[in-house]
């Protein structure tokens, strides 16, 4: 009969425990979710070659078709669209209306053309308001791969007219998906958890139903002695449980945690700007470049494949598009008036790691193959840049200890992966098994 | 038997002077207790007051941490094609200020140059660059610097300049002259004569602070094309060629090809060196003798009657000397004979001995002779005395400074207070010339300016400017061709001037030619077919035998390797350039020999004023080994008055008391001495940094000992274990690391270092180390990652234990040699595999790397020490202070201090903050960013992409650093050649396992006591070695 009189208690407590660990959970979920997120490969990823376009291709040119998109995105599609006029023409049947050596010739070096007085040339430079196009230096071959993209494009079925929304649409649910997938695991647990809870609640509605019950049929009966009436009318005393010695101490302790919790938080968290989000000179926005018009992240961040600094775009990287499109938006104009008045735009800076700490932005994107998004978070969607990451040096440990090291195909590493597999097979070659994690990688 | 010399740091340890037994027990010396900030006060703070001022500090923090500071991100406006943040761009350029000529590249970052190397497609400097040559990057961002145009000292405008300017030297009176140093620039020689054609009366005088108008009179007004490379057997007659004689730089690159060995080449050149004060290249002769400075000219003359005959007897008489002459009749035409005299009839002498031996055509290239000294006394002397006479309507100064480095620079200055006298200066700095001239126009920095050079016929090279001009200065040669109504560019001018020069397409080839820095051709003229000689050959030789033999005390005025003439005194770097001889930082002194410093009871730092021609100054002693008896030498180029606040009133100056005699100037001079009650100190590095006992640390061998066993010539130290006498690394308490991937490490040839301390400005410039300045320096508490140390030897050798008994041995050993060995030691972390200060760090602030470094954290170390303590090779340093903040340090290390001054810094290595170790980091830097090249391009590093820069700014090759995981480098090659040959390790016994190993120095000498002048001597040696 005790374990029946001590039932309401333990109830409660089994609520409050519940409460908790919900409570717990749904942070850690937050955590969760912020730290992962990042790794998805975004939209923008032009770098990354995309899938073969258009199945109606022969598959001979599959391949040629693949780099001429992955061509066409990091240098053509800042001013050209396949069906729409951007800054230059619309590019759709461009295979049909010149010949590839002419093409070859124009993209290669335009002005050239112009100047030698091409007939063709000349009228496409006075119709585009004498607006030259850049030289590329691209190969014979690779050319011919944008053209064949082109063509692949152009050609296909009657919905090429909203080619471009499609292609847009598309490109957002597959980057989810593969957030999805990317934090597929701690979801499917959170979603297990969340499962576990309503049960359990579910469990302790019904007990409490029935003890209810079973007290009111008690009631009812009128054989009971004195002794078990007194048990059933009992009333929980709440005062005297907030009187009770062991409450106030369970209380008093768990404020003692929190406020030690906190303030050990608060002072860790000293120097820290995650989230950071400082309003900018010009409200340039990363969600309409980057995300809506799919930018290549390195057509402005120029050096960001081959130097330590992803460089922050100067006035005349803006002014290859802008001296076109937008010209009368107020934002633009105070580019205008940099350049006029000869000073440069004074950005703020977002991402300020300490001088103590070297970092190398062509190590993580050249060598090691990652997505700006990695770090930078889900860039495409921000109007005005946060601080994503925490940029503290256990951020920098941690995924140094956990990421695999993009060995394929580098020579640097050829003899070290053999040697690594060889000790410990199985084991993941990660940054730090190559030494990432020690001092003078990143202090010197 | 393995001579064993007993080895000497320093007079301190030789004699155990209090102080040195005092520094040589703590690695600190006296503790910096009282000290603190100037500006909070000077009592010692209390523990409590520390707590108390850590717990504000904290809030302090957390309150600040509130609120983060706004920091911009800055980009271009319109951005340079070929510029990107945070990657360097090298350009190939020319240093060359009127004393060592240089091919360099720049490297600059974001537009801003941050250090100078050698550029190795030059010629004659291949690859190699002086210590001068690296500094000369800070007088770029010197604060001392003219920034405009001025009159009298007022800025003015530039146009109002050049019209008044103009005016006055169209309606002169008199000649103009224009005076500089050495001009290299066939174009700006030009550009002067196109001056000179417009106004009718001008004169181009050139003279050198130092002077060789003496060689470049007896060899037809150049410097013979000396080629050392070619010589078996050198005698230099008091000729600091490898430090600071005409063209060190390519002297000494030339001179270590033949003193390389390795046991496929066993062969080494002979060099004798006769001179008064120990020299550089004195301390790397095999054969050295201290001979007074008057007794110079007799020594020539003995080799001419020697090796020509025919001349005057020679009082001189030396069996070194009677070596030498055999010797280098032995080596027929691959000898050579090089004086650093300014005696027209001493050059006489050698170039008739060098013409008798043959060496035309070998040791001395006929077709290329060198065009880095032209300045002739005569003209020069004559040219005051016209200017004190009012014969002269103007006068330019084009990088002269006549009234600071001219034995007659109070004539320079009392002509210019003439008014009648038009006065312009083209110098960078309001030094001591300009202050007093009428015009002020100051020429850009070599960095920001065109030029060409031609050191040596038919090697052109360029210079390009790497910045954009920092002040509103302009071009010299600019402002000569706009007074001469040029309207050209001198950027035009000279592209017109090569065109000549450049076959085929002029802009590929001028563009080829401004990419690599250098060129094959010649502007110069045609040199003259017959060189007449000045005077005979005998008429010297009778003018050197009638000359009086000096009595008293003789001067030799030198020069330093790092400070020079003095134009550089301005410039904090090289005024803490140990001297690499003295070690002495910050101001010259007076060496003197042991003996003379006993006879007159001088103590080093006593101040004496030494008297010459009626003109005296007053430094301190400083006892040198190896001074010649009778002689002191004082170096020039100190006691600048206008040099800028790091030079000013460092030691003093020399010039003075130099001579004009016939038309030249002479830098020995008869002097008296005379003691002072003061005394001041030396700032000397050298008894900082005892390293336990000397013979584990240098090593030594006789070519001779090496030819006949080259196993042999090397020590190696074994320990005792229960399986006999064993290698030290056979048993460790440590385990071993294992390297997968590099494995960095050293070779250090002590036979190729020749000490000229270029490695230490290298190491200094690329990782941003501070300057301490005089009294940090004499407080131990220097900052350089890399030192070079230099041993002195003794007489007495171990094997005289047997007659000698072993307690008078010691004592004999005691006993200093009056002319010593010297070996140069660069000493750098050794980044042992089993480091002991990696052991004993509480914070894990010194940790190893899986690549075999010896890492350092600056933002870990609290500051405790205890890794400087157990490091045997003492090779740590301690940030005292904020060398970058703390006004003590304004002065000398201005240039953390100024926006202008920081662009110099590296921006890829921190800038340390007070209170943390540092030490060498192979250039961690380096070694990443050579890593990631490769890995971008998906391959491994190539031998000789990673090298640190020290090894990078090696003349001679003597340091090579790489990758001990590529069996190919030419590192690891070293490593196995040499191991049980010349390869040891510093200090092998306590088992630290460096990466660094160093190579025995191999002397070419009979004997290794070579220096004992009584030929009986070396007889009794010759069997022992022979």
């Amino acid at each position: 009969m005790s374990s029946f009189r001590l039932r309401p208690f333990s109830h409660w407590l089994l609520a409050l425990f519940l409460t908790f660990t919900a409570v717990g959970q749904v942070a850690a979920q937050d955590a969760a979710t912020v730290s992962k997120e990042g790794v998805t490969p975004g939209a923008t990823a032009g770098a990354a070659p995309a899938a073969a376009a258009g199945g109606a291709a022969p598959a001979g040119d599959a391949a040629a078709i693949s780099a001429g998109d992955a061509l066409f995105k990091g240098n053509c599609a800042q001013c050209h669209a396949i069906n729409d006029v951007v800054v230059g023409p619309a590019l759709a049947g461009i295979d049909q209306r010149r010949p590839l050596p002419w093409l070859i010739k124009w993209i290669q070096n335009s002005s050239k053309m112009v100047a030698s007085g091409d007939e063709y040339a000349v009228k496409i430079f006075n119709e585009y308001q004498k607006q030259q196009m850049p030289s590329f230096a691209l190969s014979d071959e690779e050319v011919t791969s944008i053209i064949a993209y082109i063509k692949a494009e152009s050609s296909k079925p009657a919905t090429a007219a909203v080619g471009g929304d499609d292609r847009g649409a598309e490109g957002k649910p597959s980057g989810e998906v593969a957030e999805g997938s990317a934090a597929g695991a701690g979801k499917y647990v959170n979603v297990v958890l969340i499962v576990l809870i309503v049960v359990l609640i579910v469990l302790v509605v019904t007990l409490v139903i029935i003890a209810n019950i079973m007290r009111d049929v008690l009631r009812g009966r009128k054989d009971l002695d004195g002794r078990d009436v007194e048990m059933i009318d009992q009333k929980t005393d709440w005062m005297a449980i907030l009187k009770s010695g062991w409450f106030k101490g369970i209380v008093g302790t768990l404020f003692v945690l929190v406020v030690l919790y906190e303030s050990i938080q608060g002072l860790m968290a000293i120097g820290l700007q995650q989230g950071y989000q400082p309003s900018q000179p010009i409200a340039f926005s990363h969600k309409l470049h980057a995300g809506e018009h799919q930018i290549n992240c390195a057509y402005c961040h120029t050096s960001v494949y081959k130097s330590k600094s992803a460089n922050i775009p100067s006035a005349n990287i803006c002014m290859n598009c802008h001296s076109q499109i937008k010209t009368t938006s107020p934002e633009i104009k105070k580019i205008y008036r940099a350049i006029q008045r000869n000073q440069p735009i004074q950005w703020v800076r977002v991402h300020n790691l300490p001088d103590l700490a070297y970092f190398n932005h062509s190590q993580h994107t050249q060598v090691g193959g990652i997505e700006c998004q990695t770090c930078h978070g889900p860039i495409q969607n921000m109007d005005v840049v946060y601080q994503y990451s925490a940029l503290t040096m256990g951020w920098c440990i941690n995924c140094h200890r956990e990421t695999p090291l993009n060995t394929k195909g580098n020579g640097y590493y050829d003899n070290l992966v053999k040697l690594h597999d060889k000790a410990n097979a199985g084991a993941p070659f990660t940054v730090s098994s190559n030494g990432g994690t020690e001092c003078s990688k990143c202090h010197y | 038997m393995q001579e064993s010399p007993k080895y000497w740091k320093g007079i301190e340890e030789l004699e155990n002077s209090p102080e040195f037994l005092h520094n040589a027990l703590s690695e600190f010396g006296t503790l910096p207790v009282k000290e603190s900030h100037p500006s909070t006060d000077d009592t010692v703070a209390p523990r409590r007051d520390f707590l108390k001022l850590m717990g504000f500090g904290l809030a302090a923090a957390t309150l600040a941490s509130c609120e983060a500071p706004v920091r911009k991100a800055i980009p271009y406006l319109n951005k340079p094609e070929e510029v990107d943040p945070g990657i360097a761009n090298f350009y190939a350029s020319t240093y060359f200020n009127g004393q060592d000529y240089n091919s360099v590249l720049i490297k600059t970052r974001e537009g801003r140059p941050i250090k100078v190397e050698g550029n190795p497609e030059s010629p004659v400097t291949r690859g190699g660059l002086s210590a001068r040559g690296q500094a000369s990057l800070l007088n770029l961002y010197d604060q001392a610097r003219l920034q405009s145009f001025a009159i009298n000292g007022k800025p003015a405008d530039k146009d109002q300049v050049d019209q008044e300017i103009r005016t006055k030297l169209a309606g002169v009176t008199g000649r103009i002259a224009i005076v500089s140093p050495t001009i290299i620039s066939p174009t700006t020689k030009r550009v002067i004569a196109e001056f000179a054609g417009r106004y009718a009366n001008t004169e181009h005088v050139m003279y050198d602070a130092v002077s060789q108008s003496g060689l470049l009179r007896a060899n037809g007004g150049v410097v013979p094309g000396y080629d050392f490379s070619k010589a078996a057997v050198i005698v230099s007659l008091a000729a600091d060629f490898l430090g600071t004689w005409v063209s060190p730089v390519e002297y000494a690159s030339q001179y270590i090809v033949n003193r390389k060995v390795s046991s496929s080449k066993k062969t080494m050149s002979r060099h004798f060196q006769f001179e008064p004060n120990m020299s550089l290249t004195g301390a790397n002769a095999d054969v050295r003798v201290a001979v007074k400075p008057s007794e110079i000219g007799k020594v020539a003359l003995a080799l001419y009657n020697g090796i020509v005959g025919g001349g005057a007897a020679s009082s001189y008489r030396n069996a070194q000397l009677t070596k030498a002459i055999n010797e280098l009749k032995a080596a027929g035409n691959r000898a050579l004979v090089v004086s650093g005299s300014n005696d027209v009839a001493v050059q006489t002498l050698v170039t008739a001995i060098n013409a008798a031996l043959g060496n035309t055509g070998t040791t001395i290239n006929p077709a290329a002779p060198s065009y880095v000294r032209q300045g002739d006394d005569a003209r020069m002397a004559r040219l005051v005395a016209d200017m004190k006479a009012g014969q002269v309507g103007a006068v330019i100064f084009y990088h002269a400074n006549p009234a600071y480095d001219h034995p007659l620079a109070a004539d320079v200055k009392q002509a210019l207070q003439n008014k009648n006298l038009l006065s312009i200066s083209f110098n960078e700095k309001m030094d001591e010339t300009t202050s007093l001239c009428q015009y002020q126009c100051p020429d850009h920095n070599w960095m920001e300016s065109w030029n060409d050079f031609e050191p040596r016929r038919g090697a052109l090279s360029l210079s390009q400017p790497v910045i954009t001009p920092l002040f509103k200065t302009r071009q010299a040669q600019e402002s000569l061709l706009v007074w001469a109504g040029n309207p050209n560019t001198y950027y035009n001018y000279l592209r017109n001037n090569w065109r000549g020069v450049l076959g085929g397409n002029f802009q590929a080839g001028w563009d080829k030619a401004v990419h690599d820095g250098v060129a094959a051709g010649t502007l110069s003229p045609a040199p003259a077919t017959q060189i007449a000689p000045v005077i005979s050959a005998d008429q010297a030789a009778g003018e050197i035998a009638a000359a009086k033999p000096g009595s008293g005390i003789e001067l030799a005025l030198y020069e330093k390797v790092g400070v020079g003439n003095g134009s550089h005194a301005n410039n904090p770097w090289l005024q803490e350039l140990p001297d690499p001889v003295s070690k002495a930082t910050w101001g010259n002194y007076v060496s003197v020999s042991r003996a003379m410093a006993k006879e007159q009871e001088w103590e080093q730092g006593d101040v004496i004023r030494v008297t010459a021609n009626g003109k005296s100054v007053e430094l301190p002693v400083l006892i040198q080994p190896g001074q010649a008896q009778g002689s002191v030498g004082i170096a020039i180029g100190y006691g600048r008055e206008k040099a800028g606040k790091v030079g000013d009133k460092v030691g003093s100056n020399a010039y003075p008391l130099a001579q004009l005699r016939n038309g030249a100037i002479v830098y020995n001079v008869p002097v008296t001495l005379e003691k002072t009650d003061a005394s001041q100190p030396i700032a000397q590095t050298q008894t900082h940094h005892t390293i336990m006992d000397r013979k584990p640390v240098v090593q030594e061998a006789t070519l001779a000992q090496y030819i006949k066993d080259s196993k042999s010539v090397t020590e190696y130290d074994k320990i005792s274990t229960p399986e006999g006498l064993e290698k030290p690394n056979k048993v460790s308490l440590w385990q071993d690391y294992e390297y997968k991937n590099h494995h960095w490490a050293m070779a250090i040839d002590l036979n190729s270092c020749i000490g000229c301390g270029s490695c230490v400005l290298g190491c200094q410039v690329e990782n941003n180390i501070p300057v301490v300045g005089k009294q940090e320096v004499i407080n131990r508490r220097e900052m350089h990652w890399l030192r070079i140390d230099r041993y002195y030897s003794s007489d007495t050798h171990k094997d005289s234990f047997e007659t000698e008994g072993k307690l008078a041995t010691y004592a004999l050993m005691e006993d200093p040699s009056d002319n010593p060995q010297v070996i140069f030691q660069p000493m750098l972390c050794q980044h042992c595999n089993h480091a002991p200060c990696e052991t004993v760090c509480p914070v894990l602030a010194t940790t190893h790397s899986t690549e075999g470094l010896n890492q350092m954290t600056y933002n870990r170390c609290v500051g405790t020490r205890y890794c400087a303590n157990n490091c045997p090779y003492k090779v740590r340093r301690f940030n005292w202070f904020s060398y970058y903040s703390n006004e003590k340090f304004e002065t000398v290390n201005g240039h953390m201090f100024t926006d202008l001054g920081r662009m110099v810094l590296n921006p890829d290595v921190t800038v340390r903050a007070r209170g943390v170790i540092e030490k060498c980091s192979f250039c961690v830097q380096r070694i990443q960013l050579g890593k990631l090249e490769a890995k971008k391009q998906k391959r491994r590093p190539v031998d000789g992409e990673v090298v640190t820069a020290c090894a990078q700014s090696c003349p001679t090759q003597a340091i090579v650093f790489g990758d001990l995981k590529d069996p190919n480098s030419r590192v690891s090659q070293i490593w196995r050649r040499e191991d049980g040959e010349r390869g040891f390790k510093v200090l092998d016994a306590i088992n630290t396992q460096p990466n660094i190993t160093y190579l025995t120095k191999i002397r070419n000498t009979d004997v290794s006591n070579f220096f004992a002048p009584e030929a009986e001597h070396a007889a009794k040696a010759e069997p022992h070695n022979a």
